[in-house]
């Protein structure tokens, strides 16, 4: 949980409502596509336990069965129903009602980074396009006769970390390179910066793909602000363990005077 | 208007249905014979539902107990599945998977460890020696992603958020497909002269489920309708372990991980109600009390594994039966307890949040419950079917020409009830097999050509609802088939129930008729869910019909009215398919022989 949802679930746990009490709860949903939208007004009876994604749903079941919403395992493993609640980037699934303010109209918003389908879908296939300009793994060969290879726990404690992304895309949606600035030619963002660092950072690999990072893929974009690491609905520690380590790599590999003058020497580019 | 005007035409050699692991495993293998492959996918490429597999994959390495290998994981899968699955399938899943795990690892999966720097194994129900690869409890999201970032690098055109509505066949053999987009809603014809169906499974036929709102057996409806054999669907797996409160997270899966690395269960009483029931067939494998569960679950050769450990059909009965009798939780469930460990071994807090971070975020979040010092409430849920689509066991293709399939959608691998940990080996091994093939076939057989009146008839039944603005909500007759079959098919069945439950499925498929859809083509649920509908009410028919004509009670069947084994039952598996009239016929088919060798391997490992 972040800091902000901690404060909040605290702020509100003494006017919880009683167990099995239902109350209605208001809603402003964005309906819409590319041409035209606004939000729409929404009450659903709300009961101890439920989650945004299941008020979305009693929406849709009761009241608009065309509202489009993205969504599929309901248990934050999927990463599909990220949208904006009440302005913060997150799954709604993982939304708990009673850790929203009560007596509060609920707004939610699509991801506004992404340009939009319809209602919360957005087209996210910028992520997929730039998945598929980095690198791929490229192993050593095995250590073994089998085809294995030895590989230690606490040597991979940190790519598993990293591993765990379930590629919501929360994290693009909120950086300022990507939100405010467009940079989406320069910059790929937290999510594939991670991506590149779990790469960097696979014991087995022998890719390089540091000067990528610092002539393509825009890693000097970012500024270490963390928001992406707040929305993460992982906890995933994107800037200081990811992309903050490949800065440094990067620094290393170009900036270093030494490293310089032996790359000079060495007649490498 | 021309057919190109009204539909986009694509053409691939060997077009893939569903791109979980199966699906992603055929496509990468098919693309290495160097055939033009597409993959379908019904959501965005890497949420499929294997995302939610969490405890592991079965593969005989030996890596943590070196008297594994492939002789007892095929005796222990056959004995799981009660001897009425596939034995060909069996020997090649349990020869398979320890390669397939390995080249997993090749295209960058990054298992948990052993202390020598191997890939470490779980204990898991059924399986006699640790034997589940895993990373934590998200093994299916380590697979999903290393299948997915190997394979958009093969050459493989993927078409993400797209729906198949049918198979086309021409002259008996498969042609294409057709589907539509959720983005635009417009229609796509893929040509295609092989088509693999790794759709996944049906659990959204039930209430209570673990399964996405993808899992509509949308395979299991379109093999049946092109002419294929839906094998053993009256096996419904009810995996004991669902979440059961709060109310909306009820049904989603708590891993059986959760008892592999020493949870127990427990009823109102602080029972270990497990010990009280032991089938025969496990006798001499189950811990006599227990203190030798607790050594067999930290790696004691010489001990037996704690009844929690046992199969999945027996455990969710022995949990129902608790629940029934007035011993269950305050919401309807058991106790699953791991916080217990903590009497047995120092810093059993950060142990269960390192080998079950899922799990610890999932009740902590959705429940409010800390699974390191309070115990889980956990019922069963329907999660798996083993039946689905016949396939010859060496190709995996149906009796469709052309017509392959993988995966959950695919009957034979487990029987009458799946082992924990066989779904993900089975995805991957068969996945490859159903390529290999498929690439094959293709190569030895011309393309066919579409059948334009075909496609224009399944236009306009899947249109029909937006002339009915004003007809029934589709979301109506989803809710109540669900309750149907949850109330009349589901862990405990009797005839006279299953006999109302059919008349309600007939009923159903009336008022399909008249389901009418509000708004536009673009990105409609209401749309989507009419069009899921009739797969569902295909695959609910079958199971109800498979199951009234299975007069016993067998691995994830179980009868009230028949509560012990019939010896005539275990000789055939039921298959149902369409007759000619349209009705759906349910035939028995005897069981495939099994070769001497393998009949030696089972009776060696008793």
């Amino acid at each position: 949980m972040s800091t902000e949802t901690a404060i909040l679930t605290e702020a509100i746990t003494t006017s919880k409502p009683p167990a099995d009490h239902a109350r209605k709860v208001s809603f402003r949903i964005w309906r819409g596509d590319k041409e035209a939208g606004a939000f729409v007004e929404y009450t659903v009876n709300v009961t101890e336990g439920m989650v945004l994604l299941d008020c979305v749903h009693r929406i849709q079941a009761e009241q608009a069965s065309d509202l489009a919403c993205r969504w599929n395992c309901k248990a934050g493993k999927c990463g599909s129903c990220s949208a904006e609640i009440n302005g913060k980037p997150s799954l709604m699934c993982m939304t708990r009602m009673d850790t929203l303010p009560p007596d509060k109209v609920v707004t939610v918003e699509p991801m506004r980074s992404f340009p939009l389908i319809r209602d919360l879908v957005t087209d996210v296939s910028w992520n997929f396009r730039v998945k598929k300009t980095i690198k791929p793994f490229k192993p050593r060969k095995p250590d073994n006769a089998d085809g294995s290879w030895t590989m230690f726990q606490q040597d991979i404690d940190r790519v598993q970390e990293f591993r765990k992304c379930i590629e919501c895309f929360l994290c693009q949606d909120v950086c300022h390179v990507i939100r405010d600035h467009h940079k989406e030619d320069e910059f790929i963002g937290p999510r594939f910066l991670m991506y590149t660092a779990a790469l960097e950072m696979h014991p087995l690999d022998t890719e390089d793909r540091v000067g990528d990072l610092k002539n393509r893929d825009g890693i000097g974009y970012c500024n270490i602000t963390k928001c992406c690491t707040k929305v993460c609905p992982e906890h995933i520690g994107i800037t200081d363990n990811a992309i903050i380590p490949m800065k440094e790599r990067v620094v290393d590999e170009f900036y270093d005077p030494i490293t310089r003058l032996f790359r000079i020497f060495k007649g490498k580019k | 208007m021309s057919f190109t005007d009204q539909y986009i035409v694509h053409e691939h050699d060997v077009l893939v249905i569903g791109a979980g692991g199966a699906g992603l495993r055929a496509a990468i293998e098919a693309s290495a014979a160097g055939v033009k492959v597409g993959v379908i996918c019904k959501s965005l490429l890497g949420k499929a539902h294997t995302v939610m597999a969490e405890g592991g994959m079965a593969a005989a390495m030996g890596n943590v107990d070196d008297r594994d290998n492939w002789e007892v994981h095929f005796a222990d899968t056959m004995r799981g599945g009660q001897y009425l699955n596939n034995p060909i399938m069996v020997e090649h899943h349990a020869k398979e998977a320890p390669a397939r795990v390995l080249e997993l690892e090749s295209w960058g999966a990054v298992f948990d460890r052993t202390k020598e720097g191997k890939i470490l194994q779980r204990n898991f129900g059924g399986h006699r020696y640790p034997r589940l690869a895993h990373v934590g409890d998200r093994t299916g999201l380590e697979l999903i992603r290393t299948l997915q970032d190997h394979g958009i690098h093969q050459g493989m055109e993927v078409f993400m958020e797209m729906t198949v509505v049918s198979l086309l066949t021409t002259g008996g053999r498969i042609s294409g497909v057709l589907g539509y987009d959720r983005e635009r809603g417009r229609m796509h014809v893929w040509k295609a002269k092989a088509v693999i169906l790794a759709t996944g499974g049906i659990g959204k036929s039930f209430r209570i489920t673990s399964n996405s709102w993808e899992g509509t057996g949308d395979g299991h409806a379109l093999a049946y309708e092109a002419g294929a054999e839906l094998m053993d669907m009256e096996f419904v797996q009810f995996h004991p372990t669902g979440m059961v409160w709060p109310p909306s997270v009820r049904g989603i899966l708590v891993t059986e991980g959760v008892r592999g690395e020493g949870g127990v269960l427990r009823n109102s009483e602080g029972k270990r109600f497990m010990f009280d029931d032991i089938p025969d067939a496990y006798r001499n494998q189950v811990a006599k009390d227990e203190e030798e569960g607790w050594k067999y679950v930290c790696g004691d050769k010489n001990a037996n594994r704690p009844p929690e450990l046992l199969t999945r059909d027996h455990v969710a009965r022995c949990i129902n039966r608790e629940i029934k009798a007035g011993r269950g939780s305050p919401h309807g469930g058991v106790y699953l307890d791991i916080g217990w460990i903590k009497e047995k071994m120092p810093n059993a807090s950060a142990h269960i949040q390192r080998k079950l971070p899922s799990m610890y975020h999932q009740f902590k979040q959705l429940a409010g419950v800390d699974i390191t010092a309070e115990a889980m409430e956990v019922g069963p849920t329907t999660h798996y079917v083993m039946g689905g689509v016949a396939v010859d066991g060496h190709t995996q293709m149906s009796c469709v020409p052309g017509l392959f399939a993988a995966g959950e959608v695919t009957a034979g691998l487990h029987g009458a009830n799946r082992l924990g940990g066989n779904s993900l080996s089975d995805l991957i091994v068969f996945g490859k097999l159903a390529g290999e093939h498929a690439a094959k076939f293709v190569k030895e057989h011309g393309a066919v050509e579409v059948d334009q009146a075909q496609v224009e008839a399944h236009t306009r039944a899947i249109m029909a609802p937006f002339d009915r603005p004003h007809g029934e909500n589709p979301y109506g007759i989803q809710q109540d088939l669900q309750n149907t079959m949850q109330d009349l098919v589901g862990i405990v069945r009797v005839q006279g129930e299953m006999e109302l439950a059919l008349a309600k499925i007939e009923e159903y498929k009336a008022r399909l008729k008249n389901v009418g859809v509000i708004g536009h083509r673009e990105y409609n649920p209401g749309w989507h869910t009419a069009i899921d509908l009739p797969c569902m009410l295909t695959v609910s028919e079958s199971i109800t019909r498979s199951a009234l004509d299975r007069k016993e009670s067998r691995g994830a069947q179980f009868r009230d009215d028949y509560p012990e084994k019939s010896a005539e039952c275990s000789t055939f598996n039921l298959v149902a398919k369409k007759a000619p009239d349209g009705s759906m016929q349910v035939t028995r088919r005897p069981l495939l022989q099994m070769r001497d060798d393998l009949k030696a391997v089972i009776e060696k490992m008793k």
